[in-house]
């Protein structure tokens, strides 16, 4: 992975819902997966398919002009609910590289980053700019180098990556390997505190 | 720094392997993991494609809970597994083949030990004042009743979990939830929960832990602390805390995993500093009078859109902001409810008495107290689905088993169930249940199913008399 792969413009779906859970984003019953893969189809299974399993033509991804978006824009607090990692799996499987919001659930920002789904927080302000103003052909650019989103307009925003998450992504490094680099440190960590609770293998567990 | 600290910060001082700097977040100590079969496949899989271990078998343990069957005699009963099933148990097989794998004690169906997650792991001992504990599931928030600092986690950060034992995070805010006062008869925690994120809304504590205080909060029972505990992501906080005491400690004492002998005392010396100091400050602090509460109940498609039970449905035309407005008219419309009209009175077609929030043993006792001599409403469906297998031991030597079978109520199976719809226990679409799980997003009991929030108490109400119904009415207490 490199930087340019992190700077990319693209046309962008526009979901009004507040508070859109993750149980929208991915319902329950397609967890029975043990794969990372396939997901896609079913992002926003409810609200995206009929009960005879068609399209809803009503529902924004749906539309033609959706085709191709790989920025979802919605409303404040995406993404809270249950911690299932399957609902990044799905929107990165349904295409989508970034989600533009005013805030982000915690669990979920966290498992996006860990994905290179970039959770994109920006001000209520802006947000509903980006609603109001939208056309089938507007653009936006996002480069998580410099950690900016531009507006169809031009105007360009801010927004907030942790530093680590940030070095991770560009460098193409992930956060288990650097775990795995402090394992020093973790067994002088374990050597000083001793667990409490008996084993559970001891107690017979197994 | 000051010398006084937040019972937060000594749970994060404690376990900080490598402290956070400007660059990187802090590395932080693991003490127990708990699995389970949905969220854990991917992380096996990661392990085994690097060549990894678990660092620390010891401190994991896994159970079989979401996707099980609560049906008498489970897969082995069923003439024929439909698709479903099959990969429900080919899920369930493949957290057996990996804790086999990896050296991983679990508690599968059929051991008497089984059941939800976050049931299991404090009946057993396990979860203590002053761990860290994470799992592929945000309501692990439920352990932080034992004073523990206690999260939810992603796949991918369960399989670091597995290898390293430590996790990479960011330190939260803190947000102190005071509530003073005392419950009135026939209000309990989860109607206090349920206030408490009324108050917040559904993404107010998001960044922050929140340590639960004040004269409510102590006098709760540890199953009743759990209750509370359990939904604090249900308001965004990344963990919810209660200080230990003397109620905890008597909880604990003489469980499977608990500390014995000299080793006891050593612990309780040690949990009884696990406490705010005076003079500590929390990041912010909100304040509610338990002795307005009444019994609480959800309106709407998050937990956050709650009122009394004799409130009328808040208008979306009173939010000022319009997206507010549009996302409060779109909940209603789903519900199928009415803005102004009370919620009382309204039929419900099913009832469930389960989740990791109210199926211990005391939320069992309060659904039994109202269903005793009571038949259920003709037409309504009611599931008591216990949380774990010794909570259904118990409820039976209590002969609980019997006043709700006699009540017209099905006596299932430990389990998830329908508070997650994913093992066949589910709504039709268009159906409205009173539950006593923590969610109520839309179609979260099943495709199209409309789910109200409320305490056992109240659900028990509502399934004796086939509406929604003040429990208190019943109960031959003050409204
Ligand atoms: S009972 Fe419900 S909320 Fe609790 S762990 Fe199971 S699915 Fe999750």
């Amino acid at each position: 992975m490199t930087g340019t792969q992190w700077k990319f413009s693209s046309t962008y779906v526009v979901l009004p819902t507040e508070n859109v859970d993750t149980d929208q984003i991915i319902p329950a019953r397609f967890l029975t997966t043990t794969s990372r893969a396939g997901l896609g189809p079913n992002a926003f299974n409810d609200w995206r398919y009929l009960a005879d399993g068609s399209p809803n033509p009503d529902f924004v991804l749906n539309k033609p002009e959706s085709k191709g978006a790989e920025v979802l824009v919605a409303g404040h607090n995406f993404g809270c609910g249950s911690s299932r990692e399957h609902a990044v799996w799905a929107l990165a499987g349904a295409g989508f590289r970034a989600v533009v919001s005013s805030t982000f659930a915690d669990i979920f920002r966290g498992n996006a980053l860990g994905n290179g789904l970039l959770p994109i927080q920006v001000s209520p302000e802006v947000l509903a700019k980006l609603m109001s103003s939208h056309t089938p052909a507007s653009k936006v650019t996002v480069d998580l180098e410099t950690s900016t989103l531009t507006l169809p307009s031009g105007e360009t925003v801010t927004f907030p990556v942790p530093p680590f998450s940030k070095y991770c992504l560009l460098n193409g490094i992930d956060e288990m390997g650097f775990l795995l680099k402090t394992t020093d440190d973790t067994a002088k960590y374990e050597a000083a505190h001793r667990s409490s609770f008996s084993t559970l293998a001891a107690a017979g567990a197994a | 720094m000051s010398g006084a600290r937040t019972l937060f910060d000594k749970l994060w001082e404690r376990h900080l392997v490598r402290p956070q700097t400007d660059a990187t977040p802090a590395v932080l100590y693991i003490d127990l993991h708990l699995v389970h079969e949905v969220t854990s496949a991917q992380a096996f899989t990661e392990l085994r494609n690097r060549g990894l271990k678990v660092r620390a078998p010891q401190r994991t343990i896994a159970t079989m809970d979401h996707s099980t069957p609560t049906t008498p005699g489970g897969f082995k009963a069923m003439p024929v597994l439909d698709a479903s099933a099959t990969s429900r148990k080919a899920q369930l097989d493949q957290l057996a083949k990996n804790c086999e794998e990896f050296g991983i004690p679990l508690l599968a169906l059929g051991d008497k030990r089984q059941g939800i997650v976050h049931v299991i792991g404090p009946e057993l001992g396990l979860t203590q004042p002053g761990m860290t504990v994470v799992c592929g599931d945000s309501h692990t928030s439920t352990h932080g009743a034992f004073g523990a600092l206690a999260f939810g986690i992603g796949t991918s950060q369960v399989a670091h979990v597995l290898a390293s034992q430590c996790l990479l995070q960011t330190r939260p805010k803190t947000l102190e939830v005071r509530v003073d006062g005392k419950l009135r008869p026939g209000v309990s925690a989860k109607d206090v929960i349920l206030a408490v994120c009324t108050r917040l809304g559904v993404g107010g504590a998001t960044g922050h832990v929140i340590e639960y205080t004040g004269s409510v909060i102590r006098a709760l029972s540890m199953e009743e602390r759990m209750t509370v505990c359990n939904m604090s992501i249900e308001a965004g906080a990344r963990a919810g805390m209660i200080a230990p005491d003397e109620t905890t400690f008597e909880y604990l004492k003489g469980k499977p995993h608990a500390p014995k002998g000299a080793e006891w005392d050593a612990a309780v010396a040690d949990w009884k500093t696990l406490r705010t100091d005076e003079g500590a400050t929390y990041d912010q602090t909100i304040v509610i009078d338990g002795s307005a509460l009444e019994p609480w109940i959800t309106y709407g498609t998050n937990p956050g859109m709650g009122m009394s039970i004799n409130q009328p449905v808040p208008d979306p035309a009173s939010l000022a902001d319009r997206s507010e407005r549009d996302s409060a008219a779109k909940a209603l419309k789903y519900m199928g409810l009415e803005a102004g009209k009370k919620l009382a009175g309204t039929p419900v077609d099913v009832v469930f008495f389960g989740s990791c929030t109210n199926a211990r043993i005391s939320d069992l006792r309060d659904a039994a107290t109202v269903l005793r001599g009571r038949h259920v409403a003709p037409n309504v469906r009611v599931l008591v689905v216990p949380g774990s297998q010794q909570v259904k031991r118990q409820a039976e030597a209590e002969g609980l088993d019997v006043i709700f079978k006699d009540a017209g109520a099905e006596w299932r199976e430990a389990g998830c169930s329908m508070c997650i719809a994913m093992n066949g226990d589910q709504l039709r679409p268009g159906q409205l249940a009173v539950s006593t799980s923590n969610r109520n997003f839309e179609g979260r009991q099943g495709s199209g199913g409309r789910t109200l929030l409320a305490s056992p108490l109240t659900a028990a109400a509502a399934a004796v008399t086939g509406v929604i119904t003040d429990p208190r009415t019943l109960l031959e207490v003050a409204v």
